[in-house]
């Protein structure tokens, strides 16, 4: 239990250690007499725990909660994060959970996920021997439950650069019930508005229906210049999704439904 | 081991007092609280963060323990029910408004569900129903709906009253307090703390053969004091709840029949299976081909599961009257459809688990249970012994719903307490729970349907085939339930019902509250609204007109001459149907993506075994210090036996609830009450209760020699009696009591009085039917496909509400249970083998329920009650494809309804 990240980054040099920070997937996804010898406690490290904005942007540290997130004062632009920070689980799961351990975890419906790749976020990365790196989030998460991240390494925290300040933003998330649920599927839209209403600038993405979540910048480019409630989307804005035929719902349908989602959180974003 | 690895002690501070432990690394906070420091009121019901019954205050916030490192409780306060309970004033309060709402059932999710509330209730003392939801979505139940829950932790008016207790009031639960202070002992609490654990070596696959390697070894092992496989077994290696049907092997020997099939055992230290890797068990499997559905088992080439039952036909059932062929050739106007269903898992919140020790060379199992003689009668059978050498002592049940009738831990337990002559303790995690226990049965049904243009039903054909999985179970009581009910409540001179029973190699499907019926339900409450819906009839006036009535017969050609409630259920939903009706097509009016509908459905259910002997015993006696002692045996599960049955008892022998002790249920001092299933208890079990304290006041009153119309009370050990005459004293410590100490005792027994079935089905399947129908608004997203029930309006004939509070709690949780059904659970092996995957309602996902008692008093039933715990979720389910069908115009005809079913059914209409 290293009070210092500097101990942790030691500890993980030597191997073995498993992170641990909320437990909400470390433990679900323990298996009968598998467990490691070690695990590397991270909430337990200094100045990990918190969000802090500077000009150059803003950071949640390592051990930063889904609940810390929801209690921050951050701007417009953070509001799809705070929305799907409150569609996490359920609030014993936003109390201990970590938005870092969201993106380590790597699921394909992280909650998470979406709305930082709407706030165009970068990950750091730290290790004892090669110290400090930092990617951006699309590049970090590079399949199911896979990372850019080596056995020696740990993230440290994830920055956000600064959004403009007219940026509006929303988080859909369709599930088969209220609470404590696997998203079918989800977007996250960040967008700014002209004088007259119309989209300048957006950010769309979308989880649960690909490997990785992921932006769609055709429709991103397209939407420009449409009043929020005109857009349309179509087949070819879809394309470089692949959902799968899972329990929650058949490809098909996250296909047909994830285009009125999107739909719908750009309206919302616009507050119309 | 990982006893090594435990470090420098831990410090923290639980309930106020500052406490020690030494875990391991990654210890979950849950185990250490439970096993090391004694605090068993954290219920561990899935260690995965999805049932949140776990759910402690660390440093004042509501986790998860069993997600929590019980390192990072280092310093910091933790707090559980049982100490809120213990020093913090306002948790008394909110556990006084849980029992006045009878918010908690069974209980186990109880102190989750309330240390979540008080986290809440800290930062806001009047929240809002969406604050609640928010603050408790994090927890589930199963039983009570969430509703009630909702109003306690409000601070709705109470429902409970003070008083007698006599038939007829919401009294508290009498067994609700140890529920909400933290105190209930359920199945895994019992155990002491590091003795010995049985692990369960279970087949990955749904069909494989196997071979042992070398066992003996394994068993040498440090820390490992025993493994146990078939040949472990000293009686026979075969158990079933029905004994004709018996079929299921303790330990499978050779071939396991379906994934999750217990082959081994091991009996081990807890710091041995601490690090035990169930892949280094030696045994070496070989997958076979499996027949993983109906179709597929029946096929020639398929797997034959049991020798005796070709084409892995367990069992059939048939009921026919009339002549439905010629009916349905005459009819106006004929429906027909196939509708289908999956596998259903109860979800209880508790996994099976239980103790067992050997005490003066009996075996003594203390187990969660829904049947403790049927576990008892079937240990016998299994261990070889006596009966007299075991006993059965039952915990508190955490939800049982119909699988915790048959033998789960119970066995193991047993073997494992005879084999090492040492306590045992076994609890299933959650997966394994999924994987072995029973489920509700898929169905398959093809259903037509005639009417006359007048809308009075001319024929019914009925044929469905379930899928009973690997073992017989509950299997042949579905085939025979579902051809007697599949008609529903209405009268139908012309039918034909057949049923079949398929072996397939999934998990045993057996008894899930309704037994078949709500699958039928489904197929005949669908294609009813679409015969009226073709004959343009309303739906709900179409049901009233062919509603079944007294002095009508049933399709069994009984005929009851009092207490048919159904056209009275139906009659009390007009006025909900046209108001809600009207607002929907209102709200429907503008063209939006949100579409709302309103649905109504109907269901009957017999109470009681079909057409065989059922008997409760109920045993009652007064001693010579004026205890009144009721020995009662009929489990409660958390419907509320103990308190029904002790308001019955106490009605008949004239005295307040007060005044009676509850003895039970244990096999050792109360004699069979039966098992807690097919809605019998308050009706059988509740009639052996009046008979025995009818019995009890008719030797009181001789024995004072005063009429019956006198009143009874008691003053310490000084029986009183009053009537027109005056006051007459019976001093109790005069008269000798009898070897149990009681100088008045009863034991009765009543049995429903029923009359076999014929060829055709026709007969007395039951002594009494309770009725149903239920109302339901919902909204459909058309985009989405996505559907929310918005109100419930519930009509139940209860035949006289004994309580009426309990009679509401098993509304709402059985309307939970079919909404789940209906929208959201099925059950697929790998797959679902957790409750994240598996998901069943939430409290944000049930809307408030209005419900409706008719009291239509039944010829048999105790003061004329009727059962009611399997009605409820029998109309929910298809009332609410109905309401789909009418927001939508869509007919869904498989459940569950998922958004991705209803949205690709709706774009299907579309094109």
């Amino acid at each position: 239990m290293p009070n210092a990240l500097s101990e942790a980054l030691e500890i993980l040099a030597q191997g073995g250690a498993r992170i641990v920070a909320g437990g909400t997937d470390v433990y679900p996804a323990a298996k009968q007499g598998r467990a490691p010898e070690v695990y590397l406690d991270v909430k337990r490290i200094e100045g990990l725990s918190l969000v802090s904005q500077s000009d150059g942007g803003t950071r949640l540290g390592a051990a930063v909660t889904w609940s810390d997130v929801v209690a921050a004062e951050l701007p417009a632009a953070f509001d799809a994060l705070k929305a799907a920070a409150r569609e996490v689980g359920s609030i014993q799961i936003q109390n201990a959970g970590t938005v870092v351990g969201n993106i380590c975890n790597a699921s394909p419906a992280a909650d998470g996920v979406p709305a930082l790749l709407a706030l165009d976020a970068r990950v750091e990365i730290e290790s004892a021997r090669r110290g400090r790196r930092d990617v951006k989030l699309a590049d970090f998460i590079t399949g199911v439950r896979q990372t850019d991240l080596a056995p020696d390494e740990m993230v440290s925290g994830i920055w956000i650069p600064p959004q403009e300040a007219a940026s509006q933003s929303a988080f859909e998330k369709l599930g088969s019930r209220r609470y404590l649920v696997i998203s079918i599927c989800m977007t996250a839209v960040n967008i700014v508005l002209d004088r007259d209403r119309r989209i300048a600038s957006a950010r769309i993405a979308v989880g649960a229906c690909s490997a990785v979540a992921q932006r769609l910048t055709a429709l991103e480019q397209d939407v420009v210049g449409l009043a929020p409630d005109r857009v349309t989307v179509t087949p070819a804005h879809l394309a470089p999704l692949s959902p799968i035929d899972d329990v929650r719902g058949t490809s098909a349908y996250r296909l047909d439904a994830v285009g009125e989602q999107i739909r719908r959180a750009i309206i919302k974003a616009a507050g119309t | 081991m990982k006893d090594h690895l435990r470090q420098a002690p831990l410090k923290f501070t639980l309930n106020n007092a500052p406490v020690t432990a030494a875990p391991y690394p990654g210890q979950r906070l849950s185990e250490v609280l439970r096993e090391d420091l004694g605090a068993r009121d954290v219920k561990i019901g899935c260690d995965a963060g999805d049932c949140g019954a776990c759910t402690v205050l660390l440093d004042g916030k509501p986790v998860c323990a069993c997600l929590t490192p019980a390192h990072q409780a280092e310093a910091k306060t933790v707090e559980t029910l049982a100490g809120l309970y213990q020093s913090d004033p306002d948790t008394k309060k909110l556990a006084d408004r849980f029992q006045n709402h009878g918010a908690a059932q069974c209980g186990i999710c109880t102190p989750g569900m309330m240390v979540s509330a008080v986290a809440l209730l800290r930062e806001t003392d009047a929240p809002s129903e969406a604050q609640v939801q928010d603050a408790l979505g994090g927890v589930l139940c199963r039983c009570t709906g969430y509703r009630k829950i909702i109003d306690a932790v409000m601070g709705a008016p109470a429902i409970a009253m003070d008083g007698g207790g006599a038939v007829g009031t919401s009294v508290r639960k009498l067994d609700g307090g140890p529920k909400v202070s933290g105190g209930e002992i359920f199945g895994d609490d019992v155990a002491p703390a590091g003795c010995l654990e049985v692990f369960v070596i279970r087949s990955p696959f749904a069909r494989a053969a196997f071979a042992f390697g070398a066992l003996d070894a394994f068993a040498a092992k440090e820390g490992v004091e025993a493994v146990l496989t078939a040949a472990d077994i000293p009686g026979q290696n075969v158990f079933g709840v029905i004994p004709q049907f018996a079929d299921q092997p303790v330990f499978a020997e050779g071939e396991a029949r379906f994934r999750g099939e217990a082959v081994a055992a091991i009996v081990a230290e807890p710091g041995f299976l601490v690090d035990f890797d169930p892949d280094t068990f030696p045994v070496v499997w070989t997958e076979l081909p499996a027949a993983t559905d109906i179709v597929a088992a029946q096929e020639a080439q398929a797997a034959q599961l049991h020798a005796e039952r070709a084409r892995n036909v367990m069992c059939g059932g048939f009921v026919t009257c009339g002549d439905p062929q010629t009916a349905l050739e005459r009819a106006d106007v004929t429906v027909q459809a196939r509708y289908q269903s999956g596998f259903v898992e109860h979800g209880y919140i508790e996994p099976e688990a239980g103790f067992a020790e050997m005490v003066n060379g009996r075996v003594e199992v203390h187990a969660c249970t829904q049947a403790p003689v049927m576990d008892l009668e079937s240990l016998q059978i299994i261990l070889g012994m006596d009966r007299s050498q075991i006993r059965i002592v039952p915990t508190a049940v955490g939800g049982g719903f119909g699988a915790k009738l048959d033998l789960t831990v119970q066995p193991y337990l047993a073997l494992a307490a005879l084999k090492t002559g040492q306590p045992v303790r076994l609890c299933y995690s959650r997966s394994e729970s999924m994987q072995s226990s029973t489920k509700r049965h898929p169905s398959d049904i093809t259903l037509r349907i005639g009417a006359s243009k007048e809308g009075k039903i001319t024929g019914f054909d009925f044929y469905g085939e379930f899928d009973t999985g690997a073992y017989a179970s509950w299997g042949p009581t579905v085939a025979n339930r579902v051809p007697v009910h599949a008609s529903g409540p209405y009268a139908i001179s012309d039918y034909r019902a057949e049923s079949k029973g398929i072996h397939t190699n999934n998990p045993p499907a057996g008894a899930f509250r309704g037994f078949g019926v709500p699958q039928a339900a489904i197929a005949q409450e669908s294609l009813f609204d679409e015969l009226a819906d073709k004959l343009g009839l309303d739906p709900l006036e179409f049901r009233i007109a062919n509603a079944l009535d007294n002095g009508v017969p049933t399709v069994c050609g009984q005929v009851f001459q009092q207490g048919v409630g159904i056209r009275a259920c139906l009659e009390a939903l007009r006025p909900a149907w046209g108001r809600e009706r009207a607002k929907a097509e209102a709200f429907n009016a503008p063209q939006d993506s949100i579409r709302r509908g309103v649905g109504v459905a109907a269901g009957w259910y017999g109470c009681g075994n079909t057409s065989l002997p059922n008997p409760s015993t109920i045993k009652s006696g007064i001693d010579a210090q004026g205890r009144v002692v009721l020995h009662q045996g009929a489990m409660d599960i958390g419907q509320g036996a103990n308190t029904v049955i002790t308001q019955i008892f106490a009605t008949a022998l004239g005295l307040p609830i007060s005044e009676i002790c509850i003895v039970g249920a244990d096999t050792d001092v109360t004699p069979d009450a039966g098992k807690t299933s097919a809605s019998r208890q308050t009706y059988v079990s509740g009639n052996a209760a009046r008979l025995s304290g009818e019995a009890l006041r008719a030797q009181v009153l001789e024995k004072i020699n005063v009429g019956s119309d006198a009143t009874l009370s008691l003053e310490g050990a000084t029986l009183v009696a009053e009537d027109a005459q005056g006051r007459h004293v019976l001093d109790l410590a005069q008269l000798a009591p009898d070897a149990e100490g009681y100088v008045f005792r009863a034991e009765e027994t009543y049995d429903p009085p029923t009359v076999p079935l014929d060829a055709n089905g026709q007969g007395v399947p039951y002594a009494q039917f309770g009725y149903a129908a239920h109302l339901v608004v919902v909204d459909v997203d058309i985009a989405m496909g996505t559907v929310t029930p918005t109100k419930f309006v519930a009509a139940h004939d209860v035949g006289q509400a004994i309580n009426p509070m309990l009679v509401e709690g098993q509304v709402h949780g059985g309307i939970a249970q079919g909404l789940g059904m209906a929208l959201m659970e099925e059950y697929i092996p790998v797959r679902t083998e957790n409750l994240h995957d598996y998901l069943i309602p939430t409290i944000g996902d049930i809307p408030p329920i209005e419900t409706i008692i008719i009291e239509e008093p039944d010829a048999h039933g105790p003061y004329g009650a009727k059962g009611l715990g399997e009605h409820v979720l029998i109309p929910t389910a298809p009332a609410i494809l109905n309401a789909i069908k009418s927001a939508t115009g869509v007919r869904i005809t498989k459940v569950p309804a998922t958004p991705s079913l209803v949205r690709m059914e709706i774009v299907k209409a579309l094109s």
